[in-house]
């Protein structure tokens, strides 16, 4: 296996803002072409870390390297060779696909002689083709959010910041939209996401959990799982199913009970519960169970565990 | 005997000039009942929300609340209409209880009632320690919370809520759900429209809608039975090649990427599970593993806008 550099390396990243402290001490690396899922509660230091990384706003303390550059030291020395969009992109409503496209290649300098080619490339990549003559302002969320990626792609950045680029868009758009992100990802583009969608953290080939500023864990999500999750996830059908959630949750051996859909979820620590011994206990609450399944942990549980410690 | 029908709509329209927003939709919601609106941007959610507590007025149809027509009784339904809509307005410079107050005295609740009632909802949306703190010093959850007190405060027994978890942490959802619960015990009727998928399955009953319609309503499991054996799990690596591979084969309808695995929708899974792994294995692929897994509503409703392929929001 060949080791390179890593594409972002952050050291004890701290930001303080008069007495508050947004983000404490942060470290963490990213390797060229991963996918990395950051997520964690609005106020967590989700955007500010963003906002360093790019080299929009300087840390208090710590060191921040990204594509080799020392961003402390040399923040716009960064830019043109990152792309960054979030649900606030600024897109020009009274311009057209084509003139956002082309407004963003002159803002990110590319080259005159190669601004036609990269703007073809860039519309075929976000289906964009039959809507070049279409204002912004006429285009959907889906669409909307679709150019926004665009431009943040006219210079072919090696690494890209998605900030919560998917907030408010439906999940026919979501889907797709995370092809697109699988597709830049294979072709070698890093790429750093936040979000606060748990089933889009599982696209994710490694994951932070950000908390009041702190990164609370930073792994794959299959490492993640292993590290904090130990026992089996079961998903009970339970009547009623509150009271169902809550009496789990008192239970000894019960790592925690949580709601999914219709269902009771528990983590179970491993012996001390058979799905039968669970049952009794629940019918001699009073409560009536028809099911229990064994079904794969997810991230949510995951966080959800962090967050409550 | 069924519980009394809190909210009914029938063949329900409106439009704003040639956009039919909404198209002809028929709702009944029960007391005791969450029913739940999910769709695409621009299906006429909120659109519906905001005709069903009576903000915009109806082009045809019938809109029956609590048993008060509108728009003609709309004074009248208003007062068993609770509304929390996308974007709702906390004084942030006003104390928990300070809104609480407020809203019991815009909704008429008599002022000898007013603080009991505040107690009460504090109680409820678990607020009591915050009762003092401004509303603008509370975290997002926690706005969410009282917003949600402050649509309580009339005890309506119609309840409507426009994606009230949006941009909320996953222990924050988990709490507002568990008052959204206990709401339905005191035998209110819930609608709400969520784009979270997950928590589409919480609904006594769904309802996807799309342009302005619904295009199909069921109970959650039963829905999830449509694609019963259609989708199959498909580790390997590398995974990208993995996805054209399968997107080649006739019988796969639908490939999704979930971090080191795809998912795969097809029509019939004997074929692709006898086909790919040989012609993922001629595409140098290393087959990891691949098998039939529980479909989601997400997939349900996937599946459901290519069949209506016209309705399909990527061919605008």
């Amino acid at each position: 296996m060949t080791t390179s550099p890593p594409t972002i390396s952050v050291q004890h990243l701290t930001r303080r803002f008069g007495d508050f402290i947004a983000v404490d001490h942060v470290s963490f690396e990213v390797q060229p072409g991963e996918v990395v899922g950051y997520l964690g509660p609005n106020g967590s230091g989700k955007t500010t870390t963003i906002r360093m990384l790019c080299g929009l706003l300087r840390p208090s303390s710590g060191t921040v390297s990204v594509l080799g550059i020392d961003v402390i030291r040399d923040p716009e020395g960064i830019k043109p060779h990152i792309g960054y969009m979030s649900q606030k992109f600024a897109l020009y409503d009274d311009l057209t696909v084509h003139e956002n496209l082309a407004f963003y290649a002159g803002v990110y300098d590319v080259p005159r002689k190669l601004e036609a080619q990269r703007l073809a490339e860039v519309l075929r990549m976000a289906g964009l083709e039959g809507r070049t003559r279409t204002p912004a302002s006429e285009l959907s969320g889906g669409w909307r959010q679709r150019l926004a990626l665009g431009c943040a792609l006219v210079h072919h950045p090696p690494l890209l910041f998605l900030d919560e680029p998917t907030s408010g868009v439906d999940p026919v758009a979501r889907r797709e939209f995370w092809d697109l992100i699988y597709e830049l990802a294979a072709g070698g583009t890093t790429i750093f996401v936040t979000t606060h969608y748990m089933d889009e953290a599982e696209h994710c080939g490694r994951v932070g959990f950000m908390q009041r500023g702190k990164l609370l864990a930073y792994d794959t999500p299959r490492a993640l799982k292993e590290q904090y999750l130990h026992g089996a996830a079961w998903n009970l059908a339970a009547e009623p199913l509150l009271e169902a959630v809550e009496a789990l949750d008192t239970l000894p051996g019960i790592a925690q009970s949580r709601l999914e859909g219709d269902r009771a979820h528990v983590i179970v620590t491993p012996g001390a519960w058979t799905p039968e011994s669970l049952t009794a206990a629940l019918t001699g609450q009073g409560m009536t169970v028809t099911a229990v399944e064994p079904v794969e942990p997810t991230l949510e549980d995951v966080f959800t565990l962090l967050a409550r410690r | 005997m069924n519980p009394e029908v809190l909210l009914e709509t029938e063949a329900l329209v409106k439009t704003f000039g040639s956009v039919r927003a909404v198209d002809g939709l028929n709702l009944q919601v029960r007391a005791g009942e969450m029913v739940g609106l999910v769709g695409p941007d621009g299906a006429g959610k909120t659109t519906t929300m905001r005709l069903l507590c009576g903000v915009l007025t109806l082009t045809s149809g019938r809109i029956r609340v609590a048993g008060y027509e509108l728009p003609r009784q709309v004074e009248k339904a208003r007062e068993h209409i609770g509304y929390l809509a996308q974007r709702f307005s906390l004084y942030g410079d006003l104390t928990v209880a300070e809104n609480l107050d407020f809203f019991g005295a815009i909704f008429d609740v008599p002022p000898a009632e007013r603080k009991a009632r505040a107690q009460e909802l504090l109680r409820f949306a678990g607020l009591t320690d915050f009762a003092n703190r401004p509303a603008a010093a509370l975290s997002g959850g926690m706005q969410k919370k009282l917003g949600l007190a402050t649509a309580l405060v009339h005890r309506p027994q119609v309840m409507l809520l426009d994606e009230p978890t949006g941009a909320v942490d996953p222990v924050a959802r988990q709490e507002f759900w568990h008052l959204l619960i206990g709401l339905l015990r005191t035998g209110s009727a819930v609608v709400v429209s969520t784009p979270y998928m997950d928590e589409a399955m919480r609904f006594n009953r769904v309802i996807f809608m799309n342009r302005g319609r619904a295009l199909v309503e069921g109970k959650p499991r039963e829905l999830l039975n449509r694609l019963a054996g259609q989708v199959l799990e498909l580790a390997a690596e590398p995974l990208m090649v993995a996805r054209r591979v399968a997107l080649a084969d006739s019988d796969v309808d639908n490939v999704q990427a979930f971090g080191d695995r795809l998912h795969l929708r097809v029509r019939s899974a004997e074929g692709p599970l006898a086909r790919l792994p040989a012609e993922l294995s001629a595409a140098s692929v290393r087959l990891i593993h691949f098998q039939p897994v529980t479909p989601t509503l997400e997939d349900v409703f996937i599946q459901l806008l290519e069949e209506n392929h016209d309705d399909l929001p990527a061919h605008d």
